[in-house]
């Protein structure tokens, strides 16, 4: 089976600054595929090449099995493209923003009405309202059912979840599984890490490139450093007295505990507890634990050198 | 036991026949990193709004650092901090032009802004760049200055609107450090996110739904009484059933 979307060696540069550097990926055919990323990753730009709306100065990109150059005109009409920026009507009703895009496509919202029923029956009790007087988490919906509406084969997400809560992050991800399970290929950008363990697939992108690209799983093998769970009573404190243990990589604050990497793969926590309680911190508690998303791609990130970081512009 | 800084008894706030915000009643104590959670339309902005002084009560009361909300919105806004990801610095002027016009506007002289101007820049090493366009810097350096600008004319309370959405995992910890060291030197913290790991982070935490406070502890607490591993589990738990429409 060919791949729904491929990328070889992409380069887009905006004046000095690389937003794109060689960046290869390919996604099959109704894979939920994760882009996981900071702001000025170079995820926008890899995305708006796949939507066609950005030409790139080198390399390659085919969007189901046809090129992005090339085959542009083919390509939006087979594909749903949500930006990051609310991009609908403001001053449009809930309603008419569904009907326009719709007709724009040559579609009706009643005969792919299947397709977006779940989404749109929480937007309805708002379907007169202006989209410009709509919540950050209904306007989302609104975009989903805008993308979706002439039932593209494949959907790229630019940050569709960036500022919205909790709940409604974790509806967000199961109308993904939904739409998936239907077949539908789809690429989501994200900052939220624990998102990313919901994908099929997931690439890591820093500075244009892509870091890593494997299954959630399999990107934290790439983690090989030994992992401890450090619990005390004052985490700031803790955090401090970590970053000045000489085995220690790097530690951060995770959720209530403190994640400490140690710089040598088969370390005793024993041996760090010993030595936190040498100083001062009775209540605590070391543990082995195994490496998640975020400790893996914070590793990578750290292990890359910086290549231009005042020279780095935000180009969202 | 430490003065409240931020205290509010039955404040509320309509709009038409909706009531936003409806008798909310909580402390905030001196030093202390307050976590403010809700979901998107559980009424925070609006009452944060209220407790910077930029909209008025319907009903209640509140004062913030020993000033009413009523009446004294100016001596609030002296002694407030205030940073948020929409609005923070001007990105087409340069980090020294920035600390120059944010503490022009909080009252400083010109003598005390250019020496407090250039510690600042050289404790965040940002010397280099101080007249490079903002928009060529990074977003996580943007958010260090945006927020050491917040803080340069001392107020006693920082409000943080979600200061670390969208930054990389690191960055966002790093700008846990200066939160913490802000708190360290006795700036109380309030701060809104939907990260809920950093919800962590905080000594108590708040989470509204529907309008009013559904919780209010430390998180370890929290967790407790909600039987759950994270607060994740507990945000979810509680803004699930709410029955105001996210609009």
């Amino acid at each position: 089976m060919s791949p729904a979307i491929q990328t070889e060696r992409l380069c887009k540069q905006f004046g000095t600054v690389e937003a794109l550097r060689e960046a290869s990926l390919s996604v099959a055919e109704a894979e939920l595929f994760g882009l996981i990323g900071a702001d000025g990753a170079g995820k926008t730009t890899f995305l708006r090449i796949l939507a066609t709306l950005l030409v790139p100065d080198s390399g390659k990109a085919t969007m189901l099995g046809l090129d992005t150059v090339a085959g542009y005109r083919e390509i939006r009409t087979r594909i749903g493209y949500m930006p990051g920026r609310f991009s609908l009507y403001q001053d449009l009703s809930v309603e008419e923003n569904l009907n326009f895009f719709a007709t724009v496509f040559g579609a009706t919202v009643e005969e792919n009405y299947d397709l977006i029923r779940d989404i749109y029956v929480q937007l309805e009790p708002f379907r007169t309202r202006r989209a410009g007087q709509l919540s950050g988490g209904m306007k989302q919906k609104l975009a989903l059912c805008c993308a979706l509406v002439h039932r593209p084969e494949l959907l790229l997400l630019d940050e569709p979840t960036t500022g919205v809560d909790a709940v409604s992050r974790q509806e967000f991800w199961q109308m993904l599984q939904r739409l998936k399970a239907q077949g539908i290929t789809i690429l989501v950008s994200t900052p939220y890490m624990d998102e990313a363990t919901l994908c099929d697939r997931v690439a890591f992108m820093q500075e244009g490139r892509m870091l890593a690209i494997d299954t959630p799983q399999g990107i934290t093998k790439l983690f090989t450093r030994s992992l401890f769970a450090v619990q005390a009573r004052d985490r700031h404190k803790l955090i401090r007295a970590l970053r000045s243990y000489e085995h220690a990589r790097s530690a951060y604050a995770f959720g209530s505990s403190v994640h400490c990497t140690d710089a040598r793969n088969a370390a005793d926590p024993s041996e760090l507890a010993a030595w936190l309680r040498s100083r001062g911190f009775d209540d605590v508690t070391v543990e082995r634990i195994e490496p998640g998303i975020e400790d893996t791609f914070m590793a990578l990130m750290e292990e890359q050198p910086a290549q231009s970081e005042a020279g780095k512009g935000d180009n969202g | 036991m430490a003065e409240a800084v931020i205290q509010t008894e039955k404040l509320t706030r309509r709009f038409g026949s909706f009531t936003a915000v409806d008798e909310i009643s909580f402390s905030v104590l001196a030093g202390e990193i307050f976590g403010f959670l809700g979901a998107n339309g559980a009424g925070k902005t609006t009452a944060m709004k209220m407790l910077t002084g930029l909209l008025a009560p319907t009903s209640g009361e509140a004062t913030v650092a020993g000033f009413d909300v009523y009446k004294q919105t100016e001596s609030i806004r002296r002694s407030i901090g205030y940073m948020s990801q929409r609005f923070s610095l001007y990105d087409d002027l340069t980090p020294r032009e920035n600390i120059r016009f944010f503490g022009g506007i909080y009252g400083l002289g010109s003598l005390e802004l250019r020496e407090k101007g250039e510690r600042l820049l050289e404790s965040l090493d940002l010397q280099e760049s101080a007249d490079t366009h903002l928009a060529a810097l990074p977003l996580g350096w943007k958010q260090k200055l945006a927020f050491s600008v917040a803080l340069l004319h001392e107020p006693k309370i920082i409000f943080l609107d979600e200061p670390t959405g969208g930054v990389d995992p690191v960055t966002r910890r790093r700008f846990w450090d200066m939160i913490y060291q802000a708190a360290d030197s006795g700036v109380t913290v309030f701060v809104t996110t939907h990260y809920m790991d950093e919800a962590e982070y905080c000594d108590r935490v708040s989470i509204m739904v529907d309008g009013r406070i559904a919780a209010l502890d430390t998180p370890e607490e929290l967790k407790k009484n909600f039987n759950a591993e994270t607060m994740n589990e507990v945000f979810i738990r509680l803004a699930r059933p709410a029955k105001r429409m996210d609009s």
